[in-house]
């Protein structure tokens, strides 16, 4: 015979025992050999010794009509963590936090060679749970297990509700004990506190389409309702992996901009001043500049623009001309500069300055064609319009990194908020940002 | 090794004594307590037939724990309020024996040890810390129990107790300790926790279905 666990491939039936209530006559099924301690009668809900021949009743207990039946039925078999387990006993168990009572169920699971497990389920959230074999150290509001720290999430007094199946120990309904519970998600570290005993235990989050899986159950597992204490933030995951992203963008980013600007000849290409007499006539007052090179390679050209404009403005018709093949680029452009005080104080709106990129203009010789325009009461106003060839356009590289920065921003407010959510339960909950005031 | 062979006083049985050090044993044809004495052995009681029982392990279940042979060759099972628990007395081939303990199938082992100045029953209590041989323990379990049988060789009489009260203690470490308040004097044993599957053990028992 091999050592270790007997192979459990191809079981043959389980052996159930069978035996009937004394209380009700319908039959009882004892399927954790002598591991039981107690078992439940089905129908009338008897707590009976599962240690006795005559199945002694212990206790009797109502059931509220409509008691939500063991998601996973009772003897179900199935595999956790590549070991097979039987469902034999069931209970509920709730928590008064503030008048609101919280209810959970927990399963226990058998395997005559394995120490037996619990799964928990609150509202679609499920954890796999063993009993701690080391101690945990208690430090301030933390919990150090075996070198991780677990942080205090809630201190309550469970209270056991309702009963079904069989149990490794004595179980009663309206049995007391203090749970603390510990969290570093996805695990939680848990105590149980009664008169003569404090128990360990640790738990990690399962999904409930993990659980369906193991025990091969029919149909969908409960759809999670909010966040549970040691549930895995889907997104706190992410935050480092998309700031580390960022963070390699934008160094790539800042590299290629330096290499831009080193590139780049930045040379001025034209630049004159000009006087406008208000008052000429419209028509005249169009004309064309000396003709000027651009060179290198196709490129984009700045334009600025600027007038002692105050208070005032100054509108100009553009149009960049290429001597060699007339193609033209058309462009309006306003200089307008207005300050004052009004009762917030002083204010300004716009510049004496004007820039604009026109992309990809070939090399070759260019003049430009002007068309200024003020208000006709304007007295004389002088200007000057000046031409640079392939300048470096930073405002690309600002949208670049605000298009890496967004989603940053975005998923670490997401795991902000689930961590919200998780800690609004517990004994710590965070403070509500925008909370009326009234 | 020779083993001390007798036979059974009551029905008699060959009685073979795995370890010499033995003091009680059970006749496994008639189910008498038998103390060794000098010359022979004695009938001290009977025991009745175990309750059906959920441990895996059983009498000449053999395994290994750190580096050593060991073989089961005694079993004392406890009762209390809220459930049983096995303590199998193994015999490991250096010829010492220890404490296999099975509660819900959590597994430690843990030997006698022989420190002096130990609390009494009347002043332990939950979340108390005690140090030995440099090793804090925490109090985890105070468990009044009474024994509910027994099989096999045992290192000291077990015949005549019937309600004894346990202090279990735990350690940040998985270290394991208990205080034994059967006799007017505490006894300590000293262990930890073990795995099942690092025990290696041969010769379980089988369950139908599993």
């Amino acid at each position: 015979m091999s050592a270790g666990t007997p192979p459990l491939s191809n079981p043959p039936k389980p052996q159930a025992k069978a035996l009937n209530c004394p209380q009700c006559g319908a039959a009882i099924t004892l399927r954790a050999l002598g591991h039981a301690e107690t078992a439940v009668c089905e129908s009338c809900h008897c707590i009976l010794d599962a240690k006795d021949p005559n199945l002694q009743i212990l206790q009797k207990f109502q059931v509220i009509t409509g008691e939500v039946p063991p998601l996973i039925p009772l003897g179900t078999r199935g595999k956790l963590r590549g070991t097979d387990y039987e469902v034999i006993g069931f209970q509920r168990r709730s928590i008064t936090v503030e008048g609101i009572r919280y209810d959970w169920h927990e399963y226990v699971l058998f395997n005559p060679y394995k120490t037996t497990r619990y799964l928990t389920e609150y509202n679609g959230h499920w954890n796999d749970i063993s009993v701690c074999k080391e101690l945990p150290v208690i430090q301030f509001s933390s919990a150090n297990y075996l070198g991780e720290i677990f942080k205090h999430f809630q201190t309550s007094d469970a209270n056991t509700n309702y009963v079904l199946g069989e149990f490794p120990w004595q179980v009663r309904v309206g049995e007391h004990a203090t749970v603390t519970d510990y969290v570093k998600p996805p695990r939680v570290l848990s105590s149980e506190k009664s008169a003569n005993e404090v128990t360990w235990s640790l738990g990690e989050y399962m999904y409930g389409a993990d659980i369906w899986k193991s025990f091969n159950l029919p149909g969908t597992p409960p759809e999670a309702v909010g966040v549970y204490e040691n549930q895995p933030s889907p997104v706190s995951e992410n935050v480092k992996g998309i700031w580390g992203a960022f963070l390699a963008f934008a160094i790539f980013l800042l590299v290629l901009m330096a290499g831009f600007d080193l590139t780049s000849n930045k040379g001025t290409a034209f630049e004159s001043s000009y006087r406008l007499n208000s008052g000429e006539p419209k028509g005249e007052a169009s004309f064309v500049t000396e003709v000027f090179n651009l060179e290198g390679r196709t490129s984009n050209v700045e334009l600025t623009t600027s007038a002692n404009v105050d208070n005032s403005w100054i509108y100009l018709n553009y149009a960049l001309i290429n001597q060699d093949t007339g193609q033209a680029w058309d462009f309006g452009r306003e200089v307008s500069y207005y300050h004052g005080h009004d009762s917030d104080g002083s204010w300004t709106e716009g510049s004496q300055k004007d820039n604009v990129v026109i992309p990809s203009v070939p090399a070759g010789h260019y003049y430009l064609r002007i068309e200024p325009e003020v208000d006709p009461r304007h007295p004389p106003l002088a200007y000057s319009v000046q031409v640079k060839r392939d300048v470096p356009v930073l405002g690309f590289f600002g949208i670049a990194f605000l298009a890496l920065l967004l989603p940053a921003i975005a998923i670490t407010w997401r795991s902000i908020n689930f961590e919200r959510m998780r800690w609004a339960e517990s004994d710590h909950p965070p403070i509500k940002i925008g909370n009326s005031e009234d | 090794m020779t083993q001390p062979v007798s036979n059974c006083p009551n029905c008699g049985a060959k009685i073979v004594f795995q370890w010499s050090s033995s003091v009680q044993t059970v006749c496994q044809y008639c189910k008498s307590i038998l103390v060794r004495t000098d010359v022979d052995l004695k009938k001290v009681g009977q025991v009745a037939d175990l309750p059906p029982d959920s441990s895996p392990i059983q009498l000449n279940t053999e395994g290994i724990y750190r580096n050593k042979a060991f073989v089961v060759i005694g079993r004392i099972l406890y009762e209390y309020d809220q459930g049983g628990w096995n303590e199998w007395h193994i015999m490991m081939n250096d010829g010492s024996s220890a404490w296999l303990s099975d509660a819900q199938n959590e597994f430690a082992i843990s030997f006698a040890s022989n420190t002096s100045g130990l609390p009494a029953a009347t002043q332990v209590k939950v979340g108390q810390q005690y140090t030995w041989n440099n090793q804090p323990y925490t109090l985890s379990v105070i468990t009044p129990a009474h024994y509910r049988g027994l099989e096999g060789e045992l290192p000291f009489q077990y015949w005549d107790k019937t309600n004894v009260t346990f202090a279990d203690f735990r350690s940040e470490t998985g270290k394991f300790a208990t205080l034994d308040y059967s006799d007017e004097q505490p006894a300590l044993y000293l262990g930890e926790f073990v795995e099942f599957d690092d025990l290696k053990l041969k010769n379980l028992r089988t369950f139908e279905g599993w």
